[in-house]
């Protein structure tokens, strides 16, 4: 029987591993159903863009206090998971505080998870207060429902408890080793910990259970937010990565030229090009449509980017289309996106294979008056943290608006027949165009 | 501003002369239509004069760049448009283009190469600051010395070009006090008119953007908004109209011209 300990906690690590390696296949499947995407140039700068703008938060610190809480709760996740290694290796042997012997070292070890551990308690509470009590706009925006709202706290109440139940597995643990309990080694140094453990018991029996039930609930609490990540917001502690290294790298004012395009101006414009010649090559059936209706028509990196968003509104608190009450937000361009790859994604689960339920992306969760309000400013793309595209979406979705249904507003339609006619936006004569020389003033 | 007699080449008269300008003046559809703008146009046009620059415009030869159809998601129009110009640039041997217009700037540098377009394309804030460097252009603040001058980045110069300081430093040359927005460079608000938007009305909500911009710009309370876009300049002026404020909106080109009274 003295191994049921080990075989309960083999279990639990097992299946959270399947379920984890579940979700991570299934939102590999989704992002693929995007179109390819732009070719990947330049791999030195992205992998720096990498490191600086998601290993190093640099964008997150723009925002000096939102910035530096966020850095103190990622350094806290990053190394406090090194102790999750020392939990991982006892549950599986076990062992207790299996590295002790490293001594100094260890102790040092023990006591900057225990002074993170506090920083990532106080930064979240602070969080929480921001979000929940000084009511920060951008997390009041209209796309923030229930539930955006109640994963973003949800997070926060998980990384509290995570927090609190490492301080207190410690504090049993120091008074233990103190009393000199079979079983605890003596190791590891604990300046927060220890103004706990007056609060706590000192008969040993006690105090075994309150250790290995903070130890036990810290253990599974990390496995269950490793498994909860799939839903959330939060799966961008994950995705930050990838989606920097796939961002866009041009100035932010270029836009693609549609290759597509590109072939088929170039015919039009020759009047030499033989019409039959290149629909041998039997890539022009792939391109069936022009732009974007539905998820399928986007590309991987923005579906890619929809799972990333951190839901955190940067974006949308510098959009002038937002600040003026426009119905357009980025940040929801991103979350519905989301929302319909989640039930394309369903659809594929139940039925095998995507079956038409009628519905897309365009209209039935991006209207077209979102579409037609963004001024391709850039400033949601020049604030995001980690440099998702919301523009680039709402461009793929016009393309299919204009070039397949031509459903432009009225005065663009007039303006682009103006540029065709005309060679000008507006209604002049392409030979008044040195007219303003003349003029005297 | 004084009148207008300076004689504007065009490219064709260049070639026929055999000569080869040293600039290419891309004026763009607003600079030559928008009553607003053609005002721009005359004075980069004079300071150009005045520090002996040799450049040409394409006048009739010149055709919208695409860029309001490229953001309206017209894809094939803004190839056709795009092509098109390629076609004449390339045939008169462009190799260096300047244009007052950020939008045509953003198009013609960024978006043209990869059709087959490729030049050294300068905005205008960028010739002047290098023609003063050059020392062909001497400026003084003149009638601006003491101003108070807040300059609105344009964002396609300022965001989508990374081109923030170059307006700065020749606004700080005329001995003015420069006072920055609260938003400005890249947290720079659009003054409501890229994408297209020139071009529509605005979708419902309960604010015009340039109202907004117009707001936060008269916070610093500036005698003179300082822009470097036709478009800023258009959205920007009628902010200040609909706010009945004294204050005056000018091009950078406006205010180096007027302070050199060319
Ligand atoms: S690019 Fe469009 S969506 Fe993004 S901030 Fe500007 S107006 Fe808003
Ligand atoms: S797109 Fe970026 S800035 Fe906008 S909410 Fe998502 S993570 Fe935040």
């Amino acid at each position: 029987m003295q191994y049921i300990d080990n075989i309960i906690f083999f279990l639990i690590l097992a299946v959270s591993i399947v379920f984890f390696v579940k979700n991570i296949k299934k939102l590999s499947r989704n992002i693929n159903l995007g179109v390819k995407n732009p070719q990947m140039d330049n791999k030195n700068l992205r992998w720096k863009r990498v490191l600086k703008i998601a290993l190093g938060q640099s964008e997150m610190v723009k925002r000096p206090i939102s910035g530096a809480l966020h850095v103190v709760v990622y350094l806290g996740f990053v190394i406090i998971n090194i102790e999750v290694l020392e939990i991982m290796t006892d549950g599986l042997l076990g062992t207790h505080r299996v590295f002790a012997p490293l001594g100094a070292v260890y102790n040092i070890g023990i006591a900057s998870f225990e002074i993170l551990a506090f920083l990532v308690l106080v930064s979240v509470i602070v969080f929480w207060i921001r979000r929940n009590i000084i009511r920060v706009k951008r997390f009041w925006n209209k796309e923030m429902t229930s539930w955006p709202k109640n994963d973003a706290n949800f997070i926060l109440y998980t990384e509290m408890v995570l927090m609190i139940l490492f301080l207190i597995m410690n504090a049993a643990d120091s008074k233990l080793q103190l009393l000199g309990a079979e079983h605890y080694t003596i190791g590891g140094s604990f300046p927060i910990s220890q103004y706990l453990t007056g609060l706590l018991p000192s008969d040993i029996s006690s105090l075994i259970m309150i250790e290995r039930g903070a130890w036990w609930f810290h253990i599974i609490g990390i496995m269950a937010f490793l498994n909860y990540l799939y839903y959330s917001k939060h799966l961008h502690i994950l995705l930050a990565f990838p989606t920097t290294f796939y961002s866009k790298i041009e100035a932010r004012g270029q836009f693609e030229n549609l290759e597509s395009v590109t072939k088929e101006v170039k015919m039009m414009m020759d009047p030499d090009a033989d019409p039959y010649a290149d629909t041998s090559s039997g890539e022009e059936e792939e391109i069936s449509s022009f732009g974007a209706k539905d998820i399928f028509g986007l590309e991987k990196r923005q579906l890619l980017g929809a799972y990333a968003c951190t839901e955190c509104g940067r974006c949308t608190s510098v959009c002038p289309a937002s600040i003026t009450g426009k119905e357009l937000s980025p940040r929801a361009i991103m979350m519905k996106t989301r929302d319909r790859l989640e039930e394309v994604s369903k659809n594929i689960d139940k039925n095998g294979e995507y079956k038409d339920d009628g519905k897309m992306l365009l209209n039935d969760y991006i209207k077209p008056e979102e579409l037609w309000a963004c001024t391709t400013c850039n400033a949601c793309t020049q604030a995001c943290p980690i440099q998702i595209d919301p523009l680039g979406i709402i461009m793929k979705m016009r393309q299919y608006l204009v070039m397949e249904e031509s459903a432009a507003p009225q005065e663009l339609n007039s303006m682009m027949t103006n540029i065709e006619n005309n060679g000008a936006p507006w209604q002049f004569n392409q030979a008044d165009k040195l007219n303003w020389a003349k003029e005297d003033n | 501003m004084s009148d207008f007699n300076i004689k504007v080449p065009t490219m064709a008269e260049y070639i026929a002369e055999g000569k080869q300008p040293e600039v290419l003046f891309w004026v763009g559809c607003a600079g030559s239509f928008d009553d607003r703008a053609k005002k721009i146009t005359k004075a980069f046009v004079k300071i150009l004069h005045e520090a002996k620059v040799d450049f040409a415009v394409l006048g009739a030869e010149e055709n919208c760049t695409g860029d309001p159809a490229k953001r309206a998601g017209n894809e094939f129009l803004f190839q056709m448009q795009a092509m098109g110009n390629i076609e004449v640039l390339n045939g008169y041997d462009i190799k260096k283009i300047v244009t007052a217009c950020p939008h045509c700037f953003n198009t013609l540098k960024n978006e043209y190469p990869s059709l087959g377009g490729n030049y050294n394309v300068m905005h205008h804030t960028e010739l002047i600051k290098q023609l003063i460097s050059e020392k062909r252009l001497t400026v003084e603040g003149g009638t601006f010395k003491g101003k108070k001058i807040t300059f609105h980045d344009p964002c396609y110069l300022g965001r989508a070009n990374n081109i923030y300081e170059v307006p700065r430093e020749i606004i700080s040359k005329l001995e003015v006090e420069l006072v920055e927005m609260k938003k400005c460079k890249t947290n720079g608000l659009c003054c409501g008119a890229g994408g297209a938007q020139m071009f529509k009305d605005a979708e419902k909500g309960d604010k015009e953007i340039n109202i907004q911009r117009t707001e936060e710009a008269l916070e610093t309370e500036p005698e003179i908004i300082a822009t470097a876009c036709p478009f800023c300049n258009t959205m920007m002026t009628d902010g200040i109209k609909i706010k009945e404020k004294d204050v005056e909106v000018l091009d950078i080109a406006e205010i180096i011209a007027n302070a050199k009274d060319l």
